[in-house]
């Protein structure tokens, strides 16, 4: 009984189904890109980004080059690979975006990798922890990792050094770069002992920037980050798609070609 | 071996000093195979396809990878950034490897719904088997070759399950098998070196193996009678068809339809939402900062979940080897001379099934973190999984079984 239940099975499951069933498969694991790596369980933010935006990326760019890559290394990738990606003039980026040099302190080659000058040994020193290669942290922690981490710093008098915690990643060796921008912000709790859990940020002081300025910062950086953690991604959905549909038709004729010799087989 | 094919011309000049017409005929164009393969048949075809696909990409990614502790990460972002189109090679290389396992695990399944490994094919399924086990080695060390976290700490893990073994034997193994007191540069290049000679070289020899043996024995089918059993006058089975032309066209449509699932991962979703790139392989190895959760990629966690379904380690150990061992017994294990599910017991059909889903479950819960819901789980399908066989070993001998056709339905 079981196996006139599994012919028609066997029919069901043939071409067509097939396809759909891992269309969706693929569909969903490419959507479910978000879930992963919530950080120490604390609630992230989902910014809308987009990485096809050239604009949103080069002001992203900006922001990486002037806060973040004194510290942050990005020496997977390179200059002019950034300038072309991003439809920039590669004049452009060695006047408004290379502030790193060699090791000869000569200010670095467009054609060169995006290295941070600092040294590994002073980053130890001056944190703790060498500050971490951030080209791949798209992918390693995801763009709502990111997003919600610059979001979430706040002054934290009992950590030495510092002075800042973060909600994201306690813990963190990273101060406040973007303090200025944002102001400084407290986190609201309510509730006591194990009930105790996190409200909202209060504003304590004002930033140079309004909150939707900020996030509008961040956004950008968050984008870029995106960017830099998988350049290829817009070049690789546009020729996916010619892929797809060459194989489409292929799929049709090998097909109708199966059909064809397989007529006299009874 | 056939002389009227060895005349003359360039073709009969060859044949003359080696077979090759002969072997064409022996193995194409006069293999005659059962004319009702369905679509479980597809997936040696494929798997075959895949291996030159993963060999081709792999010899392309070779000649920009570096198989040194600080350069190894590197160099892959190097293929990713710099080398032109060597994040196409790349992403096919990694979603080769997963693909390899789906379809390797569906024809296995196959040969379990069609019973293909009883007499006289007890070899082929043993060549398949050690395909499996040599497929299962080579991905696990592939995967420490792109030395990112999940690369070092999988490896870590998976080499000090052979610490498990008593008498100081377990140690002496592990230290053998890293090189090293740690997962070093030392494992890297022994595990590129096993990764990109010598186990392809094993691999493509026990193909070879593979295939001759089943075209010694033949094609199993969808109802497991012997098209042999039935010759027309000209003494070719009434029932087979030549595998070229009628299968080479069917295989290619099955391949196109592989290819646009292969190619929507490749070009849409490379990390399957991080079930084929993990997204702590994202950052560089670093011996001195354990990830949180520790999980192999997909294609193991099934045999990884019978490992931490047993409290004690080097059991779970022996349970998670007797796993994979057990299944090279399956052609003794299974005393029915009826082949195929569709003319036998229910029982079998609930037994095979039950392990179908046990397998599923079991690699869902090897990639979760462990909960007391999940142990629990766990070791319910790995005794469903044993269950299997000595269920087997005891239904097979008193099955009810269906009338089998003459002729292939």
């Amino acid at each position: 009984m079981m196996s006139a239940l599994f012919k028609p099975m066997k029919k069901m499951i043939g071409k067509g189904a097939l396809v759909a069933m891992v269309s969706g498969a693929v569909l969903m694991a490419s959507q479910s890109t978000g879930v992963f790596a919530a950080g120490g369980g604390f609630p992230l933010e989902t910014p809308r980004i987009d990485t096809s935006n050239k604009k949103s990326l080069q002001r992203g760019a900006k922001a990486y080059v002037n806060y973040c890559m004194g510290c942050h290394t990005a020496d997977y990738h390179r200059y002019s690979r950034l300038a072309s990606d991003l439809g920039l003039d590669e004049d452009d980026v060695v006047n408004n975006l290379i502030f790193t040099t060699d090791k000869a302190g000569e200010i670095s080659k467009v054609g060169s990798l995006m290295a941070s000058t600092m040294t590994t040994d002073y980053g130890r020193q001056a944190f703790g922890v060498v500050p971490p290669n951030l080209a791949l942290t798209a992918r390693s922690r995801g763009e709502d990792w990111i997003y919600t981490y610059l979001k979430s710093f706040y002054r934290d008098d009992s950590r030495g050094g510092v002075g800042v915690n973060n909600l994201v990643y306690p813990g963190a060796a990273m101060p406040h770069v973007l303090w200025e921008q944002q102001g400084w912000q407290e986190p609201v709790y309510e509730g006591e002992g194990d009930e105790k859990h996190f409200v909202e940020f209060k504003q304590v002081t004002e930033g140079t920037m309004t909150p939707e300025q900020y996030d509008g910062l961040i956004t950008d950086i968050t984008a870029f980050l995106s960017y830099l953690a998988d350049p290829i991604k817009q070049t690789r959905h546009r020729i996916g798609m010619f892929v797809m549909f060459f194989l489409l038709v292929l799929t049709g004729i090998a097909y109708l070609l199966k059909k064809e010799y397989w007529k006299d087989v009874v | 071996m056939s002389k009227e094919n060895t005349g003359g011309g360039l073709m009969g000049w060859i044949d003359a000093r080696l077979p090759v017409t002969a072997a064409l005929e022996k193995h194409v164009t006069k293999y005659y195979a059962p004319k009702n393969f369905n679509f479980w048949y597809y997936f040696g075809a494929l798997s075959l396809m895949v291996l030159i696909i993963q060999i081709v990409t792999g010899i392309f990614l070779t000649m920009n990878y570096k198989p040194d502790g600080d350069l190894a990460f590197k160099s892959v972002e190097y293929i990713m950034r710099d080398v032109n189109f060597g994040w196409l090679i790349r992403y096919m290389h990694s979603t080769g490897a997963s693909l390899f396992f789906v379809v390797v695990y569906l024809h296995m399944f196959r040969a379990l719904l069609y019973g293909s490994y009883k007499k006289p094919r007890e070899l082929l399924w043993i060549f398949g088997m050690l395909i499996y086990v040599c497929l299962m080695a080579e991905a696990f060390m592939g995967y420490l070759l792109p030395w990112g976290q999940m690369s070092y700490w999988g490896a870590q893990v998976i080499i000090s399950l052979f610490g498990a073994i008593p008498f100081g034997i377990g140690d002496a193994v592990t230290l053998w098998l890293k090189g090293d007191y740690i997962v070093s540069d030392a494992t890297l290049n022994r595990f590129f070196a096993l990764h990109v000679i010598a186990v392809p070289l094993v691999l493509i020899g026990l193909v070879v193996a593979h295939i001759l043996a089943l075209h010694e024995v033949g094609s199993n089918n969808p109802d497991g009678i012997e098209i042999k059993a039935n010759k027309a006058a000209d003494g070719i089975p009434k029932d087979g068809i030549p595998f070229h032309p009628y299968y080479t066209v069917k295989d290619l449509f099955g391949a196109c339809v592989f290819f646009l699932v292969f190619f929507a991962i490749v070009f849409f979703a490379p990390e399957m939402g991080g079930y084929f790139l993990e997204h702590a392989n994202f950052v560089p190895a670093d011996p001195l900062k354990t990830p949180e959760h520790i999980a192999p990629v997909w294609y193991f966690t099934p045999f990884y979940a019978i490992l931490r379904a047993v409290p004690d380690k080097l059991m779970g150990v022996m349970a998670m080897g007797a796993a994979i061992l057990v299944l090279f017994f399956l052609p003794w294990i299974d005393r029915n001379p009826v082949r195929s599910i569709r003319y036998r017991s229910l029982a079998y059909k609930v037994l095979l099934f039950s392990f179908a889903i046990a397998f599923i479950v079991l690699g869902y819960y090897g990639m979760q973190a462990p909960t007391p819901t999940g142990t629990f789980i766990s070791r319910l399908c790995a005794l469903i999984y044993f269950g299997f066989f000595i269920g087997l070993f005891f239904i097979s001998k008193a099955e009810k079984n269906k009338p089998l056709p003459e002729r292939l339905t």
